[in-house]
């Protein structure tokens, strides 16, 4: 367990130079960019100078590191605001729609799986991994877009643009959200059904499965009950793998429905060379993803009787 | 309803189970073929019924038929199967599910594998009386703890809170055959229950199962490749080949005068044809296994101190149960795991500790077999590609030569040349072995390390494998470490014998010396656990008192006094728990480790 956690805090420690190096490579900076294109070279100079700018890349890397790890994330280039109350906010946003999402995406994923596994081959099934592989093969904005056009434009139920404010009450934000949520729900739901599926089907030829069939065990609490249990290992993989997904790729659907999330966030700072609040916010979304997965492995031992309970 | 209507007309005379012209239909790369072919099967309540046959003559199918269940690939085309007035032919599903686990239940070859890891084994006792609605969760459990303390199982009360991976296989069968009780039934399936243990495990488990099904009185079919066993339960045996009947009667009947050729075979497989020693004139140590101590990771010492002499052209056999060490031994010869302490000369010379350590000629004079051909075959190269591999690895054969000496290999196997193309999934499971004995072969090694080699095969194949082996070695003078734990087998082919417990070496010497008195009581406890092949073997075993020290308990790996302490009919109070059994010489190189003097033993093998 401590090898894991120390395992992810190397990957974090990687990614932060990956970053770094990364946002190095970009060309222009913010000088040239809040100038544009009428800079003097001596007005670059100076706003250089103001903005620190001028020190090495590395010294610049262990500072913003240091701040990093004491919990400092700095300040915005762009409005001198701290980075940590611009993110603050953002971050619960994301992860409300996330969280919300995957609310509406894992039961309908895990329940879809397996009564697919119950019923293998008949229409149904079929059915459902026709749905869900269509659903997945679109783009996420495409599938925002028609949502919008049928559901906001052509009925009108709801908005079509989710911009929720602290303001808001609960059910408010939920109404205002419903669509993006939605949007990604059916990005996510044919990963983590195809996977209950299909590591259901690999164990209904164990003989454990056999000898409940032989105890007269009613068929779908053969699967509940037998096959589920012991499936569940890499259905909570790819759960993570679509929990982390749900916080880090939904920068598409936040900007379609100008949701005011992180991934917004990430876009406009990208755009104007905000360079910490860029590195912040993928750092976020490092850890989020490294926490996921972690989770994942920590939840796939305490649901394994061998592994909690050695010999 | 049709269920209630014969229960309450259950005391007359009618058969419990009727097939009829049962025919069944399996899947196969050729289509489906027919696996059953007509078989009538009547079982009267009380009764057991032994089926009888080698993998693919249709036991288990016929078995699982009974229950009206077909496996995945599997169907029942024709005959009729009539359980006390119910037609499960046509029965429909929602009753067939209620008659199995309720009224017929079934007890699997692996308990391993047949009870779910994911589930508490009183769990999975409940489940069956909860789900049918017969009774109360509390009450199940109940029944659960009554039914192991009745079966002797050890901390019957807290046995069902454990996993199934916490409990040893013969225990686990025998939670099983408890579980298969649990609704009461009339009938109980038994496939193969006791093929994947231990002789002394094995007795264990046939206690459990007698106890079950005579003393309840309940109807059982039995199913088995080993006649001995069967031997010990049936009223009626059914010898069965490629789906057809070969021959029905009572057991006492099939056993003194078998009318067909085929049960003739299966009973002469299991007669010892015990190999005479032949004298070597000048006999030379091939391997020497000097004081080696081993083990796995930070785990305690799996081998401790183990000395094995092997001579040239000799076959030197390793007997234990599963926990003793034997295949931990092979580990260490071929490298594979390197030893704590010791160390093994072969043909004089130190060998490396570490596999990485040994020259390509060191390694190329040991060579291994295993226990699953299945495993041990790369299913996507064909028989060309696996002999042909160390052919050119270790001599440097290419082209004609090496096509030359293939075909060469295959005459000495005894498979037709042009298997040469094959791919192993189109063997048979005999002569998959034969093609791994052949890659052995191919490297022209001095020593054949044979793992279990003949455990995984029927009697009649296996004992085909060992004149195989026998033949090789008489022709070429290999020399064989051969691994096993079944005691028929091991006298059929040894010269030598190594009886092996809880990692230090119990006995050696020769297999006369071993296998006749004075004995070891290890070895003794081994010797009278084999099923002979006539009724009554079991109670009499039963009643020794070797059978009630010894069985039931597991092997345990201890640091201090004689491990075998605790399950032996005549251990020396506060001696042998305490200290070590001294090593005692008998005859010419006739080894045992036990505080008792060879009187004492010979007096006490008198018994």
């Amino acid at each position: 367990m401590a090898q894991r956690i120390a395992l992810g805090l190397l990957t974090l420690f990687v990614i932060s130079l990956l970053i770094a190096f990364g946002v190095e490579l970009l060309p222009g900076d913010l000088a040239q960019e809040i100038l544009g294109q009428g800079a003097t070279p001596e007005g670059l100079r100076v706003l250089r100078l103001q903005l620190g700018l001028d020190t090495p890349p590395h010294i610049r890397y262990l500072d913003w590191l240091g701040g990093m790890v004491t919990g400092d994330m700095g300040l915005s280039l762009a409005n001198k605001r701290p980075i940590a109350e611009l993110i603050g906010p953002r971050l619960s946003n994301t992860l409300f729609l996330g969280g919300f999402a995957a609310m509406i995406a894992i039961p309908i994923a895990l329940t879809l799986g397996i009564l697919a596994a119950l019923y293998r081959n008949s229409l149904y099934d079929r059915g459902v991994n026709i749905f869900t592989l269509t659903s997945i093969s679109f783009p996420e904005f495409f599938i925002a877009y028609i949502l919008i056009l049928f559901f906001a434009i052509k009925l009108g139920w709801f908005p079509g643009i989710s911009n929720i404010s602290s303001e808001l009450s609960f059910l408010d934000k939920l109404y205002r959200t419903l669509l993006p949520a939605a949007s990604l729900t059916l990005v996510v739901v044919a990963h983590m059904m195809r996977m209950t599926r299909a590591s259901i089907i690999n164990l209904l030829s164990s003989p454990y499965i056999e000898m409940a069939h032989l105890k007269g065990i009613k068929p779908l609490r053969i699967i509940t009950r037998h096959a589920l249990p012991n499936a569940l290992a890499p259905i909570i993989n790819v759960i993570a793998i679509n929990l982390a997904y749900l916080v880090v790729g939904v920068v598409i659907v936040e900007v379609v429905f100008v949701y005011p999330g992180l991934g917004q966030l990430l876009v406009d700072s990208v755009s104007k060379r905000d360079v910490p609040v860029v590195q912040a916010c993928s750092m976020i979304f490092a850890s989020v993803y490294i926490f996921l997965n972690l989770s994942a492995d920590v939840i796939s031992i305490v649901t394994n009787p061998r592994l909690l309970y050695p010999r | 309803m049709l269920v209630d209507d014969t229960n309450n007309s259950n005391s007359d005379s009618s058969p419990l189970l009727k097939m009829k012209g049962l025919r069944i239909e399996g899947l196969s790369d050729k289509g489906w073929q027919e696996i059953v072919c007509g078989i009538d099967l009547q079982l009267n309540r009380g009764e057991i019924l032994g089926l009888i046959g080698e993998s693919g003559a249709g036991k288990s199918t016929i078995g699982l038929a009974a229950m009206g269940f077909a496996r995945d690939g599997c169907r029942i085309i024709d005959g009729e199967i009539d359980f006390d007035g119910i037609e499960l032919r046509k029965a429909p599903e929602w009753q067939k599910r209620k008659l199995r686990g309720t009224r017929i239940s079934y007890v699997a070859q692996s308990a391993a594998a047949a009870f779910n890891p994911a589930h508490r084994l009183i769990d999975q006792f409940t489940e069956g009386p909860v789900d049918h609605d017969l009774l109360s969760e509390v009450k199940a459990k109940e029944k659960g703890r009554a039914l192991y303390r009745s079966l002797d199982l050890p901390d019957p009360d807290y046995i069902g809170e454990r996993w199934p991976h916490q409990v040893s296989g013969g225990q686990l069968q025998r939670m099983m055959v408890a579980m298969s009780m649990s609704c009461e039934p009339d009938l109980i399936i038994f496939d193969e229950p006791t093929t994947a243990l231990d002789v002394t495990t094995q007795i264990e488990v046939l206690k459990t199962i007698k106890e079950i099904v005579i003393d309840k009185n309940v109807a059982a079919i039995y199913i088995t490749h080993d006649l001995a066993v069967v031997s010990q339960l049936a009223d009626h045996l059914m010898v069965l080949r490629y789906g057809n009947l070969i021959e029905v009667n009572s057991t006492g009947q099939i056993l003194k005068s078998p009318k067909q050729e085929y049960t003739r075979n299966l009973l002469d497989a299991r007669s010892r044809n015990e190999k005479i020693t032949a004298q070597i004139p000048n006999p030379k140590t091939l391997l020497s296994v000097e004081s080696v101590t081993a083990g796995y990771g930070k785990g305690p010492d799996i081998l401790q101190d183990v000395s094995i002499l092997v001579e040239r052209g000799r076959t030197v056999a390793v007997v234990g149960e599963s926990g003793s060490g034997k295949s931990t031994l092979a580990r260490v010869v071929t490298g594979l795991l390197p030893a704590r302490f010791g160390g093994i000369h072969f043909q004089g010379e130190p060998l490396p500790d570490e596999l990485n350590n040994r020259e390509k000629q060191q390694l190329q004079k040991v060579q291994m077999i295993y226990q699953l051909p299945d495993i041990a075959l790369n299913p996507r190269q064909r028989v060309r590609d696996i002999i042909g591999r160390p052919l050119s690895f270790y001599l440097g054969l290419q082209g004609k030569e090496k096509e030359q000496r293939i075909n060469e290999l295959l005459q000495q196997i005894e498979l037709p040349q042009d298997y040469i193309d094959r791919l192993p999934g189109e063997l048979s499971g005999g002569e998959k072995q034969r093609i791994c004995i052949a890659r052995a072969l191919a490297a022209e090694p001095e020593l054949i390390i044979c793992d279990e080699v003949t455990s995984a095969l029927d009697s009649i194949v296996a004992k085909a494998i060992l004149n195989l082996l026998q033949r090789l070695q008489n022709e070429l003078g290999v020399t064989y470490l051969f691994i096993s734990h079944d005691l028929d087998t091991v006298a059929n082919i040894a010269d030598q014998v190594v009886v092996l417990y809880a990692g230090r070496v119990a006995e050696q010497g020769s297999k006369s010396a071993v296998f006749q008195p004075p004995f070891h009581p290890y070895t003794r406890l081994l010797l009278s656990s084999v099923p002979e092949m006539r009724q009554g073997w079991l109670e009499e075993t039963l009643s020794t008192r070797e059978a009630k020290a010894g069985i039931a308990r597991e092997v345990k790996i201890t640091e201090q006094g004689c491990p075998f302490a605790e399950r032996c009919p005549i251990s020396i109070e506060h001696v042998c728990v305490g200290s070590r059994p001294p090593l005692q010489t008998t005859t010419s190189g006739h080894v045992y480790a036990c505080q008792h003097a060879k009187k004492v033993l010979l007096r006490e093998s008198q018994h």
